[in-house]
């Protein structure tokens, strides 16, 4: 189900309001049932497998916490006649076992987000590999389809199976509970990716129907699909019309499809996260943010901070810190520093670390070429702006115009401009098309082109263009405001009551006068024909 | 534990009641108002403001409602009737079309062209739109909407038109302002005049089609049109006008026949009876054949007119001061509308505002 | 105590280490420093900080960090 549609509208409106007709004890179980028919809807056949994962990965926490009791119990019950060794032994032992458990349920879970999500993938590129030795079989590819939001639910419940083996929260005895939070249905079509102890905070409590937080809530929906009917789904028109049509838009257009993309995927993916943060945070359940004023960041490190936080945590959390710092990376570090010195062995654990959280990052993605090599791009930007601290550090010292104003303009700006070359892999076909096309742009810059009747051949007229400047002077208003002064939210609740009623006002003749949707939307409308 | 204040409640209320209000009146403005280029879509709505009856009731697409005309039926016979036509209106719409004005009269007869029974199929949003917005909310209209969807539309798209509609707001026009509560009057009795010429040139070969059988949701249609009107007593009657194209092919005509025979109704093909009605396609319609000018419409209707007054009890409305007194207007309207028309076309050689 | 404030001090010269209690909140110590620190950790003090004690917790202060250290090493 899109967010923008009327079912969805109407799925969550009855959500909302049985969600506080119900007794309070009602609440969360209400939430799961709500969420399976929401997935129910979406992709019935596929409730097998977020199924199978929450009874594995439930299964699985049970046992973790069974093993820590046992051990637990058996050190204090032989307090006295245990030596240290024997202790560290016996830990060890333990330790051994819940690895076991929780390596199955990893290889478990994991292995059917792979099998579904990269079979063909593999396939493809294994058919390649066969067409280069001349080989003339080739393997047909597979029909499958993706169950909603595996890639988030898989990596979500990992993440709370991982925590459970490493002691941060307590596995959950209920099953149904475990179940809630896995299938959770704001967060199924993108997010955010919760964790166990934050989500579990908010999720499972009895809410009383307060008219400050569902106001909050309705304020952040509505400023979602602002985003994501008015600007997002309007832009996207002309983006898909340059990036779409690579022979036709070269040049210049190339740059202004770069940047439309980077305007379109800001209004649709916060947009959407807003959404659902506002869905949860009118039923009182505080769900993780997802974005800071990601286009305000000076350079790359600060963008992954602050664009798609939870995923960023979720690799550094589970594959940066795990690699970089289990025994195994140790003693490798330890052997390249001997070997090649302090410079090259200090790097060792952080490369490799890198390098495997971007590759991963990318393939998580998707299931192409496209979206590992922008994973590994990522990875070459960081380590390269990493290894060039010291020069920087010497300019700034020389220059001092670390804190002039402008210098931060142009931080962000080049940020800006960074992230968006490198999101270029999203949008054209293959990877060997995207870095032509990014060549093409400096080649073949005309100015000239870039004239109105061109831009107005995009889909979008000029009253499209007018309103987007609009938005664009809008987002960029707010966003500032919530870096240097903090929630817009609380400004307008801190002005008399009237204004919180007209901005919501405005707001909600916006998203249905000027929202991008419905079929009025196409242009050809009425083709003058025989009647 | 201090009370539970419920003044939100209120504040809500009157919240949702401005916001509804502000919804209705941006609705009524981004509501296209067919005042000017593409009139027809106004024809739906028109029906409501009559103040006097018909005895006739003719259903159909633009073979209908550029080939006939009521004025002339009124003046020549006495005749009260009305055409319920609309651009593109297929057979489940004229059924529903029927249905809707039984809601307010019962007439004597109906008059339904058949070449809309060639689409089995919902054709054309736009088309849709035209023919259906101007409806009165009804379960009939509901039961059009739901025949009629083709399948990006959506039932609320129709109840909410603002939601359809919404996209306009960059091609608001002066018009849109002016009609927002009020239309003028583009047809007579649901008669759309042209009195320019513009004689038939004569149209490619029609293609051989693989099937000729007529589809059976269009001809689902007609029985219950048949049915309605046999259970309010009233005659229906089947026409294809004499417009030359779309092509009604033989096989077509012949099924129609033999419908027409198994149930005891009359079907006029006016397109083979071209000449005894007296048209000549020279001087009688306005877009080299596809649809008669006022011309035409007129000679069509004398002849068709006489064909009503000698097989059905149809009163002679003439004699009614109160029919007398609002056709007096009407004919007034018409009259006008053919002057000035005829003015335009001396002047600029073309029609442009009609 | 002073072998984690030189190692510290060796990452970030510019840093207070001895009274700075937001390292890992404001963002002044980063993902790579804490994997080299941890490296550095590992050969001064022989001692394994495994993943879940990257908290921030932990790092937010050298004190926090040295009982930390302190603490793995019973």
């Amino acid at each position: 189900m899109l967010f923008t549609s009327y079912s969805f509208i109407g799925f969550i409106a009855v959500v909302f309001l049985l969600y506080y007709l119900l007794p309070r004890k009602c609440q969360w179980p209400f939430l799961l049932a709500a969420s399976y028919t929401f997935y129910f809807i979406a992709s019935p056949s596929y409730l097998l497998f977020i199924g199978a994962t929450t009874v594995s990965t439930y299964m699985t926490g049970r046992r973790l916490d069974a093993l820590k009791e046992t051990q637990d119990a058996y050190i204090k019950a032989n307090k006295g006649s245990l030596s240290r060794e024997e202790k560290k032994a016996y830990k060890a032992s333990m330790k051994a076992k819940q690895w076991k458990w929780l390596l199955g349920c990893l290889l478990f879970n994991l292995g059917i987000l792979a099998v579904l999500k990269y079979t063909n993938f593999v396939i493809a590129n294994f058919n390649g590999l066969l067409r280069m030795f001349g080989s003339g079989g080739q393997i047909s590819f597979v029909d499958l389809v993706l169950p909603m939001g595996i890639s988030f639910y898989t990596f979500q419940t990992m993440g709370y199976i991982i925590d459970v083996y490493r002691g941060t929260c307590r596995a959950e005895k209920n099953l149904f509970r475990l179940a809630l939070f896995v299938s959770f249905f704001p967060q199924l079509v993108q997010g955010p990716i919760s964790r166990y102890s934050d989500l579990a905070k908010s999720l499972y409590e009895r809410h009383d129907f307060d008219t400050r937080t569902v106001a909050y809530g309705l304020y952040r929906i509505l400023w979602g699909y602002f985003k994501k009917a008015v600007i997002a789904d309007r832009i996207l028109t002309a983006v898909n019309a340059i990036i779409q049509n690579p022979d036709t838009y070269q040049g210049g257009f190339v740059f202004v499809g770069m940047m439309f993309y980077a305007f379109e995927l800001y209004a649709d993916f916060t947009g959407g996260i807003d959404i659902t943060i506002g869905i949860a945070e009118t039923m009182g359940i505080t769900v993780a943010e997802n974005f800071r004023r990601p286009y305000l960041s000076k350079n790359i490190k600060e963008y992954w901070n602050r664009w798609h936080i939870t995923m960023g945590t979720w690799f550094t959390d589970y594959i940066f810190y795990p690699i970089s710092v289990c025994k195994p990376m140790l003693n490798v570090s330890k052997a390249s520093r001997a070997k090649f010195g302090d410079f090259i062995g200090k790097r060792v654990p952080v490369y490799l670390s890198s390098f495997a959280v971007w590759f991963t990052t990318g393939i998580w993605h998707g299931a192409s070429w496209n979206f590992i090599v922008w994973g590994l791009m990522n990875f070459v930007v960081i380590m390269i702006s990493q290894e060039c601290e010291p020069l920087y550090k010497k300019f700034h010292n020389r220059f001092h115009v670390k804190d002039k104003r402008w210098y931060g303009v142009f931080e962000i700006l080049r940020t800006i401009l960074l992230m968006s070359s490198l999101r270029m892999f999203d949008c054209y076909r293959d990877v060997p098309l995207t870095f032509r096309m990014f060549g093409n742009m400096f080649t073949h810059f005309r100015l000239s082109e870039l004239h109105t009747e061109a831009f107005l051949e995009l889909g979008l007229t000029g009253a499209d263009y007018a309103l987007l400047s609009v938005c664009l002077l809008l987002l960029f208003a707010v966003s500032l405001i919530e870096e240097k002064k903090g929630s817009v939210r609380d400004l307008i609740f801190a002005a008399p009551e009237i204004v919180r009623y007209a901005v919501f006002y405005v707001l909600v003749l916006s998203v249905i006068i000027f929202g991008a949707y419905g079929i009025g939307f196409d242009q050809s409308q009425f083709i003058y024909n025989q009647f | 534990m201090h009370k539970k204040s419920f003044v939100w409640v209120f504040k809500a209320a009157a919240f949702l009641a401005v916001l509804l209000v502000t919804l209705f009146f941006l609705q009524r403005l981004l509501m296209p108002k067919y005042m000017s280029d593409i009139v027809e879509g106004a024809l739906t709505a028109e029906y409501y403001e009559e103040t006097t009856g018909h005895e006739v009731l003719f259903v159909g697409d633009c073979e209908v409602y550029e080939n006939f005309s009521p004025i002339t039926l009124y003046e020549e016979y006495g005749i009260s009737s009305y055409i319920r036509g609309s651009a593109q209106q297929l057979a489940w719409q004229s059924y529903y079309m029927l249905e809707d004005t039984l809601r307010y009269e019962t007439p004597r007869v109906v008059v339904f062209n058949v070449l809309a029974l060639k689409y089995d199929e919902p054709q054309s949003e736009a088309y849709n739109r035209m023919t259906i917005d101007g409806m009165e909310f009804s379960k009939t209209k509901l039961d059009a909407i739901k025949a009629s969807m083709t399948d990006r539309e959506n039932t609320l798209d129709y109840l909410f038109p603002i939601l359809r509609y919404h996209s306009r707001w960059s091609d608001l026009s002066a018009e849109d302002l002016t009609y927002m509560f009020g239309k003028d009057k583009i047809s007579h009795n649901g008669y759309y005049m042209r009195v320019d010429v513009r004689p038939a040139e004569g149209f490619p070969e029609p293609d051989i089609l693989a099937d000729y059988t007529l589809g059976s949701n269009a001809m689902g249609y007609l029985d219950k049109m048949r049915t309605l009107c046999e259970e309010n007593g009233i005659a229906l009657v089947l026409v294809k006008s004499p417009s030359l194209f779309p092509h009604w092919y033989d096989e077509w005509d012949e099924q129609i026949a033999a419908y027409a025979a198994q149930y005891g109704l009359d079907y006029f093909n006016y397109e083979k009876l071209a000449s005894e009605v007296g048209i000549d396609y020279n001087t009688d319609t306005y877009d080299a054949g596809l649809h008669m000018n006022l011309t035409g419409a007129e000679k069509l209707t004398s002849y068709f007119g006489r064909y009503l007054k000698e097989n059905y009890e149809l009163t002679d409305h003439r004699a009614d001061p109160e029919y007398q007194s609002v056709y007096a207007e009407k004919i007034q309207f018409y009259d006008y509308m053919e002057a000035v028309q005829r003015k335009e076309l001396s002047e600029y050689g073309e029609i442009i505002s009609f | 105590m002073e072998a984690l404030l030189k190692i510290l001090t060796n990452l970030h010269p510019e840093v207070d280490f001895e009274t700075s209690t937001d390292l890992v909140d404001g963002k002044i110590i980063d993902s790579f420093d804490i994997v080299s620190i941890i490296s550095e950790i590992n050969d001064e003090y022989d001692v394994v900080i495994p993943a879940e004690e990257i908290v921030p917790d932990n790092f937010n202060s050298a004190q926090a960090l040295y009982e930390l250290i302190v603490r793995l090493e019973d």
